[in-house]
């Protein structure tokens, strides 16, 4: 498999690109951007992470640049959950997991012994697969439950809620209902509830795990209209096994594989790049979706 | 930003896996000084206050670590750091309070109830022997038999009686869960004299007129169902509702599904359900010497005649009082830990065996 892909490897990179792909590449709304803009952000150098004595990811590198979104896509078990969770420190959560290389934001290393893993998990905040509201607190209470948690105080927390909210665009739907239980919401609701309450905490980045794997088309794209407002403001990472929403949302793809070994970051480039001209050939066979 | 393509590397052996978010070296001896410290400075404080006693060092030394080790953590990274490592150490000293209590017991039952064990300890009864005797004569052989017996035909009853029970309350939720779960519910609280007396006129006056084990082990199955069954019944309210769904959509009944797939799945949690039933009945006294008897031969026929059990050979040799009498009733107490314990082990171990196996 690998021989095959090297050898056909330089002829990709001449080829002219293929008619199927840029229908995809025509989908990305945001192909325009292809400049760095300003900003450290968060940057991952040669992260590597085990579980027990299993090595589930190497060497990964990538810079995740101020006010873009950059969408990880892959295979199942190429490692893209896994990598997304050492960024913000939830990698160790797992009572085996042990990991290796560098985690920066703003140029200070967040595995540092001197760093308080709280306060990262403020400034990263993360949005998971599965909707999971608090079941004990009202709507607004599961909003506004991460200023209670970091014990922060706020001047006007109306004003926090209503911001919150409208930015994951929910506002709408439960202004009325506040004080409802967040599971009296339908599975989308759930889920821009969830990012509104990672949003109360005002966090530099917000790491997405598949946000919207168990979503139905209508709550996806709000999710996905969601997700471009909020990136002017913020970096965001996204997990999606759907390469059409990676092309609708992201400025930059990664792709992650694993070759029976552990998952490695194959290829990075604007997402127009990516779909368009892709110059690795398992790239290309993956967003072709020859397989995977 | 130009377009990379990772380099093709497949060996990655020079990389080591690390830890960062674990306790360095520095940190744990940092935590051992405080540690050291603190046991210094509240033996310090002892000596020069009128605090005084083992429970007055343990206080103080509990809130020197507690106030030095939330000082460290509220200069390196802020007050709620500090409330966090304050809660920690609150939290590993209850857990700590709790082990002393248990650890104390088992010393003095192992450290008194060693004296009097000798090999034919095990393989003689005491129908020779007053408990006063000297410690190298006689046994609690008839005991062991007796507990045993009690314990296992209680067992044998109670154990499908419970798990029937707990598997009508949620698998088939008939009308009549309610009554049954307040009953089930109500029956736990039942002092094991009250079971003890049931049977007594119920079994023991009218039909069979002589004490037996059987009738000793019925007292102890009235005592054991309720904890099976409650205890049961919560493992397989936890099995999620997705399984019974995905056996029936299968086009497996009832009966095949809960047997196939919900039981399994509970395996460890049922077992545990049985351990708890263990647990309730094996040191029972009082009901087993109103229908067992209690005696000092051995006896192998569970349906009649005076049986002797661990509970009552403790009670009997505590009573006599003499220091060889107390000294084989330790022995007693030392022998039924063994075997409770023993239990637990065995059914711990059916319990964790894969599933398939």
């Amino acid at each position: 498999m690998s021989t095959e892909n090297n050898g056909e490897k330089n002829k990709m990179e001449t080829s002219t690109t293929p008619s199927s792909l840029s229908s995809v590449a025509a989908a990305s709304k945001r192909t325009g951007i292809n400049t760095r803009p300003m900003g450290t952000g968060l940057e991952a150098r040669n992260v590597h992470a085990w579980f027990g004595t299993h090595h589930a990811l190497a060497d990964v590198s990538l810079d995740f640049a101020s006010g873009t979104v950059t969408a990880l896509i892959g295979p199942s078990g190429c490692g893209k959950s896994t990598f997304i969770r050492t960024l913000n420190r939830m990698h160790e959560f797992i009572p085996t997991a042990a990991m290796a290389g560098q985690v920066m934001l703003d140029g200070k290393d967040i595995y540092d012994p001197s760093v308080d893993v709280t306060k990262i998990r403020l400034q990263i905040g993360m949005v998971f697969q599965k909707p999971n509201p608090f079941p004990s607190m009202t709507i607004g209470e599961n909003v506004l439950s991460g200023l209670k948690l970091a014990q922060l105080k706020t001047s006007n927390k109306e004003e926090l809620l209503e911001e919150c909210l409208m930015k994951a665009g929910l506002w709408a739907e439960v202004k009325d209902r506040l004080n409802a239980h967040g599971g009296s919401l339908s599975g989308g609701q759930q889920q821009r509830l969830c990012i509104a309450r990672s949003l109360a905490v005002r966090p530099q980045v917000l790491l997405m795990d598949e946000p919207c794997s168990a979503l139905d088309p209508g709550s996806t794209l709000r999710i996905e209209e969601t997700i471009s407002e909020l990136s002017s403001s913020m970096t965001i990472v996204i997990v999606t096994h759907n390469m059409q929403q990676a092309a609708r949302v992201s400025d930059y793809t990664a792709f992650f594989l694993s070759d029976g070994g552990p998952g490695q970051m194959i290829e990075m480039a604007p997402t127009s790049e990516i779909f368009a001209r892709p110059r690795d050939k398992r790239t290309e066979n993956y967003v072709t979706g020859r397989f995977g | 930003m130009s377009s990379n393509v990772a380099p093709v590397v497949t060996n990655f052996d020079h990389v080591s896996p690390i830890r960062p978010w674990q306790a360095s070296v520095r940190d744990r001896l940092i935590t051992t000084g405080i540690f050291l410290g603190s046991v210094a400075m509240s033996y310090l404080i002892i000596k020069l206050t009128g605090l005084s006693g083992k429970l007055g060092f343990f206080a103080t030394f509990l809130s020197v670590f507690t106030t030095v080790n939330a000082t460290r953590d509220y200069f390196r990274f802020g007050s709620a750091s500090a409330k966090d490592s304050l809660v920690n150490t609150l939290v590993a000293a209850g857990a700590f309070i709790t082990i002393v209590p248990i650890s104390s017991i088992l010393y003095t039952v192992i450290s008194k109830g060693i004296k009097g064990i000798y090999p034919a300890l095990f393989f003689r009864d005491m129908s020779l022997n007053a408990p006063n005797d000297p410690l190298n004569v006689g046994g609690l052989g008839h005991s062991i038999v007796g507990t045993l017996l009690l314990v296992s035909v209680a067992l044998v009853f109670s154990v499908p009686i419970g798990i029937l029970t707990a598997l009508y309350l949620t698998e088939i939720k008939g009308r009549f869960s309610q009554p049954i779960r307040f009953l089930v519910q109500a029956m736990s609280g039942v002092p094991s004299i009250v079971a003890g007396l049931f049977i007594f006129s119920a079994i023991l006056i009218p039909i069979t007129k002589d004490n037996s084990s059987l009738l000793g082990s019925l007292s102890l199955t009235i005592l054991m169902i309720p904890t099976v069954a409650r205890t049961a019944e919560e493992v397989l309210n936890l099995i999620p509702n997705d399984l019974r769904e995905a056996g029936i959509a299968l086009g497996g009944t009832q009966w095949r599904t809960v047997a196939m797939i919900v039981v399994p799945a509970a395996k460890s949690g049922l077992i545990t359900a049985i351990i708890l039933g263990i647990a309730r009945i094996a040191g029972e006294t009082a009901p087993v010497l109103l229908l067992a008897g209690g005696g000092d031969k051995f006896n192998f026929n569970p349906t009649s005649g005076p049986m002797g059990s661990l509970p009552y050979y403790i009670w009997r040799s505590f009573g006599a009082g003499s220091p060889e009498a107390v000294t084989r009733a330790w022995t007693g107490l030392f022998v039924l830990l063994v075997i409770v314990f023993a239990l637990f082990a065995v059914a711990r171990f059916l319990g964790n065996r894969k599933v398939g196996k």
